[in-house]
Parts: structure tokens; sequence; C-alpha cells
């Protein structure tokens, strides 16, 4: 007995030695460390679909455009220009001389190659529908009805690359800082297959390269000298945790072990928004309600209609979510060149008048609705504002149905069981068709059914327009369908960006329509 | 005994085929799957992904697919983390989950034993029921209490340890502080607990006051005859405490940010990472076997009336 306790002693002693030899010594030169909110699904372009994999992403690649670091525009990247033909359906981009971090040469058929990898079915790209939606032929080679010759990008010397676009779309080349249109290592991916990615294997062209990668721990990139702009760039090492809880990197941000976190917990807001580091910027983002279109009474648009006047969104972003939300009555934000249609607004005595026209005078007989939402404190204290802002305005009941998010994904997406669903749409490019085209007959991100074919065929009108005022008015026109005439979602209110990072330590770093951060402009205030 | 040990270990291999036939088609049942998101993927694109993942083919197919892999140590492809296999991903996380659940109950079962030796022999005095009181609160007060209070005060206001992180972090070893102790709390009270009542019951028995008689000294008694009789019971509660602390470590491992199997394991059932699901239940089981199984073997080399003929 003796020697087991003389021995546990040991253990204890051990493990006191351990823990107080503390940590490793500061790091030289200026490290940045970020909460990135999920481990990277994947590293490979090709492949990736999320936020914290475009953060990896901006900083181990870099495609044709990159994001202007305000404007989240297309800024000059592996193209230091670019051309688009006269009738607006061609690009021509003049590539520079640069290279892998292996020093191998990118040409314009690196470009070439690298798009056809990403579509080509094999592959299995979840967002190569994203190419599709420009690239002429490149819906048709990645659902396997075509060769990859159908794809209409070419090569026109080394450093040439000519891409045809489906018509004359306005937004196709500010799309392509997407990493959908990734260059990639082709040499790399041929020689070494799915192994590619692995840190021994991996070469970027971005202005950082992978230097670790302790999956579900950290992430860690230093600068690649063989960078084009490697001059610009100033952090000697990036490290990037996957801590998912918000209260957790809170924390860890208050302490000083990060320096930048990306969104914040939602209980906490009344004391972040007091901080002086909290950054909160507009996001092409809409918080909305889904009327299912096919289930009595909301089939009827004066119902819809006197649900939605009777919600005081300011009332929402002021009281409940606080965060610096932006109410609205419209289904697309604000962008450069686009007015958004207005929906109609707060009317209690309106809004009373028509539900009592739909057949419900003072609320009697509306059958008790649930709201469907996805498990969140953020959805649950949202949706109990509505239920009380209808019980007290229109005198109707609802009750609150809440789901994991993969069973709300089912439930609402593919088998439409619902009446009323929470939903939120984040734009994926500057242009209001981001917001409208999920909405036509048979899209599959239609999940209220909504089925107008004047809309329909005004959004397909906008496709085939030049940009310009004029395209910009049909889809006005198109969103003035869906939120007032027809009333088929009662949007709420804008996201935004909300990230902690201190402003008067860091430079290079501005909140920005996309939330997209370039990692060569971030660096250390002088 | 070599021949309950074989039968014993023939066993398991049904125990563990039941096992994983019943937790592949359950995991199917939930609504949902591993390529659903917000913006839903175009029919095209999603069969693209069904057939590189042969989800395409029937149910059953994929069944025997998978047990085919199995039975070659394959544990298949994440279907969420596309550059890593099952077993990269376990690879990586076991050993930390091993760590830690280590250390906690090695922490546990040190602290456990003096503070219930030294309440069995101050029995009903002051320092008894000190120890017993915070014994009752290590059981009663769940880790996803403890762990946030201490990440409070040790953390954010005495600033002394790290919120969060493991080894490879800036603060390296001292990030193991606060997970042990959370993690160790009921361990450590019910080891306290015990020690000292099987501590109480031995001093009352004829061996001991036979040993006394004899004269011999009071330290004596104590270390040669009453200790070795009372750590049996707690000799034999290690292997279930094993078990339970490495697969109890969920909660810890997610309010501190480790690495190990346990976030690993919620993260895959809440992506439907179907492949994912199953290795982790695959190892649940085989670390819940194993520790049955020693435990039994233990029982018969140390208490004499139980024989395995």
């Amino acid at each position: 007995m003796k020697r087991v306790l003389s021995g546990l002693l040991l253990i204890v002693m051990a493990a006191t030695l351990i823990v107080s030899c503390g940590g490793k010594g500061p790091a030289k030169g200026v490290e940045f460390i970020m909460n990135n909110g999920a481990e990277p699904q994947t590293l490979d372009p090709s492949k990736i679909q999320g936020v914290p994999e475009h953060k990896i992403y901006m900083a181990l690649f870099e495609g044709l455009v990159g994001y202007d670091p305000k404007t989240s525009l297309a800024t000059p990247g592996v193209a230091e220009s670019w051309t688009v033909s006269p009738d607006g359906t061609q690009v021509t981009f003049k590539l520079r001389k640069t290279t892998w971090s292996d020093g191998v040469k990118i040409t314009a058929q690196t470009v070439v190659d690298s798009w056809l990898r990403t579509l080509d079915p094999a592959t299995a790209s979840e967002y190569a529908y994203m190419a599709g939606m420009v690239v002429k032929g490149a819906n048709e080679y990645n659902a396997g009805e075509a060769g990859k010759e159908a794809v209409q990008i070419r090569a026109l010397d080394d450093y040439t690359f000519q891409v045809d676009l489906l018509g004359p779309m306005p937004y196709a080349v500010d799309m392509m800082a997407h990493y959908t249109f990734a260059i990639l290592p082709m040499h790399v991916i041929n020689a070494k297959g799915d192994d590619w990615i692995k840190v021994e294997n991996i070469v970027g062209n971005g202005p950082f390269k992978l230097a670790e990668w302790k999956p579900q721990e950290s992430l860690t990139v230093v600068p690649n000298e063989k960078y084009w702009d490697a001059k610009t760039v100033r952090l000697s090492k990036i490290t990037f945790l996957p801590i998912d809880d918000n209260l957790t990197a809170y924390n860890k941000f208050k302490a000083g072990e990060v320096d930048w976190a990306h969104g914040i917990p939602l209980s906490l807001v009344d004391e972040i928004k007091l901080r002086p580091d909290y950054q909160v910027a507009p996001q092409v983002a809409t918080y909305y309600y889904l009327f299912n279109m096919t289930r009595k009474p909301f089939t009827d648009i004066r119902v819809r209609k006197a649900l939605t006047m009777a919600l005081d969104m300011q009332e929402l972003v002021d009281k409940v979510t606080k965060g610096g939300q932006l109410a609205t009555s419209s289904m697309v934000p604000a962008m450069e060149g686009y007015t958004p249609a207005k929906g109609p607004a707060f009317n209690v005595e309106e809004a009373r008048k028509l539900l009592a026209e739909a057949g419900f005078p003072d609320g009697k007989g509306f059958p008790k609705t649930p709201i469907l939402y996805n498990t969140s404190d953020g959805h649950k204290i949202i949706a109990e504002w509505v239920q009380e802002s209808w019980k007290k305005n229109l005198n109707i009941e609802v009750s609150l149905v809440n789901q994991e998010w993969k069973t709300f994904l089912d439930t609402r997406s593919n088998a439409h069981d619902f009446d009323i669903a929470r939903a939120g749409w984040v734009g994926d490019y500057l242009d209001p068709n981001t917001f409208l085209d999920m909405f036509i007959i048979g899209s599959g991100n239609n999940d209220g059914l909504y089925a107008n074919p004047e809309y329909d065929a005004l959004v397909k009108k906008a496709g085939t327009m030049k940009a310009g005022p004029e395209r910009m008015a049909t889809l006005q026109a198109a969103e003035a369908l869906l939120i007032t005439k027809d009333q088929a979602v009662i949007p709420f209110y804008h996201y935004v960006e909300q990230d902690l990072i201190d402003t008067t330590k860091w430079d290079g770093w501005f909140a920005n329509p996309l939330g997209v951060h370039d990692w060569k402009y971030i660096g250390p205030k002088n | 005994m070599s021949r309950f040990i074989v039968r014993r270990f023939l066993s398991v291999i049904p125990t563990l085929f039941i096992i994983v036939t019943l937790s592949f088609f359950l995991i199917r049942l939930a609504p949902g799957g591993p390529f659903s998101g917000e913006k839903k993927l175009p029919p095209e694109i999603m069969a693209n992904i069904m057939r590189k993942y042969h989800m395409d083919e029937p149910l059953v197919n994929q069944y025997f697919r998978y047990i085919g892999d199995v039975l070659h140590f394959d544990l298949g492809p994440s279907y969420r983390y596309k550059d890593q296999t099952v077993n990269d991903l376990i690879g990586n996380a076991f050993p930390v989950s091993i760590l830690l659940g280590t250390l906690a109950l090695g922490t546990a079962l040190v602290l456990g034993t003096i503070v219930g030796i030294t309440s069995a022999l101050k029995q009903n005095k002051w320092q008894d029921y000190a120890a017993m009181s915070v014994a009752v609160l290590g059981i009663s007060v769940p880790a996803f209490v403890v762990g946030p209070i201490l990440m409070l005060i040790f953390a954010l206001k005495l600033k002394w340890l790290p919120t969060s992180g493991w080894l490879s972090s800036r603060a390296g070893a001292l990030t193991l502080i606060m997970p042990i102790i959370t993690l160790m709390m009921p361990y450590f009270a019910y080891i306290a607990r015990m020690s000292r009542g099987s501590l109480i019951e031995v001093m009352r028995s004829d061996y001991v006051r036979t040993a006394r008689a004899k004269g011999l000294k009071e330290g004596v008694v104590i270390r040669k005859h009453v200790l070795k009789g009372a750590m049996l019971p707690i000799v034999t509660y290690l292997g279930p405490a094993f078990s339970g602390i490495i697969t109890g470590s969920v909660v810890v491992e997610q309010i501190f940010v480790i690495p190990g199997i346990g976030r690993i394991f919620v993260q895959s059932a809440l992506n439907r990472d179907y492949t994912v699901i199953m290795g982790d239940v695959i190892v649940y089981s085989i670390i819940l076997i194993a520790a049955n199984f020693v435990v039994d073997i233990l029982y018969g080399l140390l208490d004499p009336r139980i024989s395995y003929k």
C-alpha cells in the first residue's frame, strides 16, 4: 500500500511540475490570434462552403480578383487587370507573373484547369452552382450533361484568361473573388490526389502559407515569401482557433487571449455594445419569416399583410436584439445603385381591419399557429416578441416550436411542414439578384412555395439585362411584388456583422458589406 | 481463469456487432443529413455528392460496405471534415481525452483517498464534517456549473489561468488545471466517501481488533491492516470510473474547448456526420466493454469468494 501511495504521490508531483512549467515564451514578430468560430471543414477551395473556411482561404489563396477591404468589390489579385466586352458577356483577364509558394509558375492554363476541377462532377463541389450562375457551360458540365469542353473558359496565352458569361452579368467579376473561382496548385493536386491538402503537401498563392494544423485545436499560417505583394504583409503569424461558443470566445477576448473574435454572445449584448472594441457593420443579409403559401389561412393576402403590419420592427431592434441591427420592411438590403422596395409600415389599425376582412374580427376564430424556428436563444427571444406583439395587436394566439438545426432544415426545406418559419439569408455577392432568385417557382430555396409567374418573369428578365438603372428597376419591381402585393415573407431586419477587435491597436481591418477581410492589410498600428 | 477470459473476450464480438448495427440504422432515422444547410444544394450537385460517398446506394448496401471497411479498421471518411478520415479525427482526439481523463482520475484518486482517510480517522470531528460537505458538493454540483464558475474566478477575475484551450496554446500546461478540477470533482467526492465508509467498516472488524489487542501501534495498524482491506472497493471502482471519465468528458471538453473525443462526438451528432458518430460509438463501446472486462478479472483476483470455474 505504501508503494501504491508513494507512486500516486509521484504522479501528482509530476502533474504539478508539468502544470507549473507554464506556457511557451512569446513568439517573435507580430502574432495575431483570431477565433474563427468553427473547425474548418476542409482547406480545399473546391470543397469549402462556410465562413470559417473562407477566412482561412483568404490567407492561403488568391483568385483572379480579391476583395476590396472597405467595399468588398473586386480588386486585382492574380489578374492585374481585366476588360469586359462591349455587350458585357465576355471578360478577359490579364494575369501578373506570379508563382505558387513552391515557386511553380501560375499561368492562364492553371486557371482553366482549376475551374474545371471545381466543376468536375467527381469533385462533388457544393458551391459549384455559383460558377454555374455566371459561366457559360458550367452547369452542363457539372450536371454531367456535357464534357468539360462545354465550359466557355480559355487561356489565350500564358498570361491571358478569358471567360464567356451566361449574359451581361454586371456582378460576375465581383463574384469571381469567391473561392468557387479559386486558382488551384494543379501540379500538386495531380501528384498527390486528395492528400494535396495535408500540411506536408499543400502549396498556396495567398499572402500566407500553412505552417501547422492541429484539428479541433488550432491552425497556424506564416507569411508566404513568394507572394507577389509580400511587402504589404505585416503579420508574422496568424493563429485560427475553432471555438464555436460565442461566450467562450468573448471570455478569451476579454482575457486578451484572442485579438479578433467574430460574433458575440447575445445575452451580453448590453455590456458588449458599450465596449470601444465592438465593431458593428451592416451586412448584406436579411432576417425574415416565411409564410407557407399553400396553407390556410396564409393563402389569404389579407392575413399575411395583417400579420406583417402588426409587427413594429423598430421596437424589435431597439428593445430585443439591441445589437445595432437595421429594422426593415425590405427583403433586399440597400446596395450601390439599388434602392430596395418598401413593404407596408407598422400600422395596427390597418392590420386589424385586414384581419377582420379576412374573416377574423378581433382575432376570433384564428387558428393557433405554430412559429417554427431553429433552437437558439436569439431566435427564441424574437419569436417570443412576435408572439406577444400579435397577441397584443391582433388578439391572436400563436405557439412556438423549436427544432435542432438539421431537423429544422428538414421540416422547413424538404417537407415544407410549417405555417410560419424563421429564415435568414446572406448574400453571396453584391447584387439584389442573390436575394430574389430564390423565390422563383421550382427554386430549391423557395421553402414557402411562393408562386407568381409575373415575379419569375421579372427576375429572369433582369438576368438578361445589362448593368444600369433599368435592370435595377426591374429587380425592384420584382421585390415589390414579393413584399407588398404578395407579402410572401415578413422581413424583420438586416443583420449586422458583429466583431470584437481593437482598431486602436490593429489597422487594415475595416467593417465591410460582405464581412470578408484581406489578411495582407491587417497589421499593428504604429 | 484463462478459459473465462477467452470466453468473455469472444462474447465481446457479438456485442460490438449488435451495437454497430443498431447505431448504423438508428442514426439514419434522424431527420436531416450531413449535407443540408440554410442554402439548399441544387439537385445535380447533391447527386454528385451522394455518388461520391456511395450514399445513392440502398441503405443495406451501405451497411455491408461499412461493416466491410470497419473489419479492415477503416472507419471511413468524415462527411463534414473533408480533408480527414474518421481514423484521423479519432486518432488525434483520443489521446487528448485519455490524457485529460487519466490526470483527472489520478488526482481524484489521490485527493479522494487522503480526504477519505482523514475523515475516517477523525470521524465525527470538524475535519470529517468539512471533508464530507465538500464531497456532497462535488457529487451534486454538475460540471456545467463548476467549469464556468472556475473560469469566472481564476481566468476572468484573477487572471491566473487561461480561460480555455489545450497544450499547444500560449498558456501551455496551465490550460490543464481547470478542466482537471472540473472533471475530477464527482469522482474525487465519490472516492472520498467510499474510502471513508470502507475504512470505518474495516476499523471495526475483528482482525483489526486483534491487531490492536496484540499491542501494535495505531499507525502500524492503519498502514498494515486497515488500509489494505479498505482499498479493495476503490480499486474495483477504478474500472468503471475510468470508462466513465473518458466517456463523460463531453461537457468539460465543450466548456474548455478541448480537442478531445467528446467534443467531436457532440459536433458529429449535430452535423449528422454519420461515419464520425459511428466511429465514436465504436470507441466508446470498446472502452466500456474493456473496463467491465478488467473489473470482472480484478474481482476474481482480489476477492477470494468469486471463482471463475
